[in-house]
């Protein structure tokens, strides 16, 4: 192993190059741009092998995949905010299709008005495309879960898309180590693809042609049973990563100090690793409070934040907003509570439009909520007279 | 090539959802006898992934991979990429789609797929029309056509893909017409035998479309070239040659036949018959139809 000090960018770009994906399909934004470029410049040094497609938009950056994935072949994309959007058509096509396309995205801020920075309103608005979606905390976590993502994804009894989110800036331009495996290592944990159904002249099959309700229906429950698939496998695979690397960053959820907690703060992404500062004070402080980051936003870890649930109130922060109502995260919770649990869950929407959310903010914002004294949607730091 | 001499072996099966008189199935037939079984069919929305019929039946011998609308040279160019590492150079990747597909909505991909050289061949078969949504205007519609979005008839002329797909300087680009079965297999043939991107449009008049009847689409087509609605040409290495009726008519050498004869055997145009003559449109669609021929002759004869 060897201690890589660069950007989330970087990092994502040498794990896409480790997972040795056959075709990557790519379109700049920022804040992805150093990620691609990383990648092109181990195309200039032939450390990736691969065909690198500069397509003209995002959403032929996803046709691309779509058609090489189609085709037999490991692809790789990344993208961010209004890309990911230019996309959406395509995430539910290569869902749909079953094609286990490995994505990037680089959660930034939906204009207008123009703003680069975090928020998570991109992805979160992918929720019911059918794709996997992961929320990292660390560089580190980030090319573990590219890797773990190519292995998950390529498995008979998933075949679906997967995402892997993180925040803009604060991860993807961020330097920080990660320890990176041998060649050997990533080869021998990911494996080859081998499809069961291409793109074969030797074996002609007309892929997604006029289909009727019934047989319509079967797909969407075939895509609810891969994610289900995924639920049991994603902790799997990060054991066996475990194993080989010494490192875990949860399964689809990342438990810190929920031991005898009676509050559990539930997070996303950066805020769930600038949490863990936050709790760590809090527990000093004789606050029995645990952190539940959730990894996975699909497939939701239903039964372990029930489970966290019969233990604990919930304190949730949402780094997006579902207008109309509130945070996607506090939406998901309360829809698998209702009638099974009676944890209160105080919501939380913070750091919007990529306003910074420190420790000492999550702090505030847990003594509120352990104390009662909240109403049951915060917009947390939102300021007047701006 | 004569048309008894053209390859036997159908890729294009029976059976398949078209309406009677498709001019579609006409060149889908012709163009896989021309690129034989290695070749993989990308196709976006379009009549096309109507014809090729209901799950769990397809009416095509080769795989075909359906995409969106617009992305049909972005989803070839990734089925080519991938082929290109496995080392299957051979495979001709063929994007198939519609004008709406091509001139519209599919155009910016199209436009991506040539500049990066990507080595396919997109066909456009041009009905004119968005005939799978039920008749509405695209940017190939003529003037004055009825659509069902033109009721009173279409008031702007259609674009000129052709220059537009020369602008991109590619190796190989082509018209042809279903009414030219030879013409339109030589092309298909010569584009697979090129490396790069090779476009390739080819008139396919609608009966349902264009509101004749089923047994008159290869009329239709022919009569399309005989009044210069339609040219037969190829663009082979910066070098426009017309071909056939197109190129007499490019040297003068036949008369080009007034546009009153192609569009009065289409509904789509009875309006500029009845109740009576519209003169003036009829004139402003010839007039517009001899100054492309003019413009034509400045730039290639």
């Amino acid at each position: 192993m060897t201690i890589m000090m660069d950007t989330g960018n970087y990092i994502a770009a040498k794990a896409a190059v480790m997972a040795k994906p056959e075709v990557v399909a790519a379109y700049p934004i920022t804040p992805q741009t150093t990620l691609v470029e990383g990648i092109a410049n181990y195309v200039a040094s032939k450390e990736f092998k691969g065909e690198y497609i500069c397509v003209e938009s995002e959403h032929s950056a996803m046709s691309a995949c779509i058609g090489a994935s189609a085709a037999g072949s490991r692809t790789f994309t990344a993208t961010s905010s209004h890309g990911l959007l230019l996309m959406h058509e395509m995430l539910h096509w290569a869902a749909l299709a079953r094609l286990p396309i490995v994505m990037c995205n680089i959660n930034r801020v939906v204009g207008p008005g123009w703003n680069i920075w975090t928020d998570e309103n991109d992805s979160i608005s992918q929720r019911d495309t059918g794709w996997i979606q992961f929320y990292c905390s660390s560089n580190q976590e980030i090319f573990d879960t590219v890797i773990q993502s190519f292995r998950l994804a390529e498995q008979k009894d998933i075949l679906l898309p997967v995402m892997i989110n993180y925040n803009a800036f604060i991860l993807s331009h961020t330097s920080m180590p990660a320890d990176i495996p041998s060649q050997k290592q990533v080869d021998d944990f990911i494996g080859t693809y081998k499809p069961q159904w291409k793109l074969d002249v030797k074996s002609p099959i007309t892929f997604g042609n006029i289909i009727g309700p019934d047989g319509y229906f079967k797909i969407r429950r075939a895509m609810q049973d891969a994610q289900e698939n995924a639920k049991a496998l994603i902790p799997t695979i990060a054991k066996e990563w475990k194993q080989l690397t010494g490192r875990y960053h949860g399964g689809l959820i990342e438990k810190y100090k929920c031991e005898g907690a009676d509050h559990i703060l539930l997070a996303m992404g950066a805020i769930g690793a600038e949490s863990k500062d936050a709790i760590d004070e809090l527990r000093k402080q004789g606050t029995k409070i645990g952190l539940a980051r959730v990894r996975t936003f699909r497939p939701f870890p239903k039964e372990e934040i029930m489970k966290l649930s019969k233990q604990a109130n919930l304190i949730i922060i949402d780094r997006n907003i579902s207008v109309g109502l509130e945070g996607a995260l506090s939406t998901e919770v309360k829809s698998i509570l209702y009638g099974k649990s009676d944890a209160k869950v105080y919501s939380y929407i913070a750091g919007l439009g990529g306003k910074d959310v420190p420790y000492t903010d999550i702090i505030t914002i847990c003594k509120k909520a352990t104390a009662g004294k909240t109403k049951e949607v915060v917009w947390y730091g939102l300021q007047e007279g701006i | 090539m004569a048309i008894k001499d053209l390859p036997t072996d159908e890729c294009l099966l029976p059976g398949s959802a078209a309406c009677p008189g498709c001019p579609a199935t006409i060149a889908l037939r012709l163009v896989l006898k021309a690129l034989g079984r290695n070749t993989i069919i990308v196709i976006p929305a379009c009549c096309t992934a109507v014809i090729e019929s209901l799950y769990p039946y397809t009416s095509f011998d080769v795989p075909v991979m359906n995409i969106a609308f617009e992305a049909a040279a972005a989803g070839a160019s990734g089925v080519e990429a991938a082929l290109r590492q496995q080392g299957k150079k051979d495979t001709t990747v063929l994007a198939w789609a519609g004008d709406g597909g091509t001139y519209d909505i599919g155009i910016q991909a199209l436009s991506g797929a040539i500049e990066r050289q990507t080595n396919f061949i997109y066909i456009c078969y041009n009905n004119q029309i968005y005939s799978n949504t039920g008749i509405q205007r695209s940017g190939a519609t003529p003037y004055a056509a009825w659509t069902t979005t033109t009721v009173g008839g279409k008031t702007e002329f259609r674009k000129e893909m052709g220059e537009i797909i020369q602008a991109h300087h590619p190796p190989y680009a082509a018209q042809a017409c279903i009414s030219y079965p030879e013409d339109l297999y030589n092309k298909v043939k010569k584009a697979k035998g090129i490396r790069g991107p090779k476009y390739i449009e080819i008139l396919a008049p609608c009966p349902p479309g264009w509101r004749f009847g089923m047994e008159k689409t290869v009329e239709m087509g022919a009569l399309a070239v005989e009044t210069g609605a339609w040219a037969l040409y190829e663009y082979e290495n910066e070098i426009m040659t017309f071909n056939g009726k197109s190129k007499l008519l490019l040297e003068q050498k036949i008369e080009r036949k007034p546009i009153e004869e192609w569009i009065r055997y289409q509904g789509r145009f009875s309006h500029l018959f009845k109740p009576t003559k519209d003169v003036k449109r009829i004139k402003a669609l010839d007039d517009h139809t001899e100054e492309v021929w003019k413009r034509y002759r400045a730039c290639y004869l």
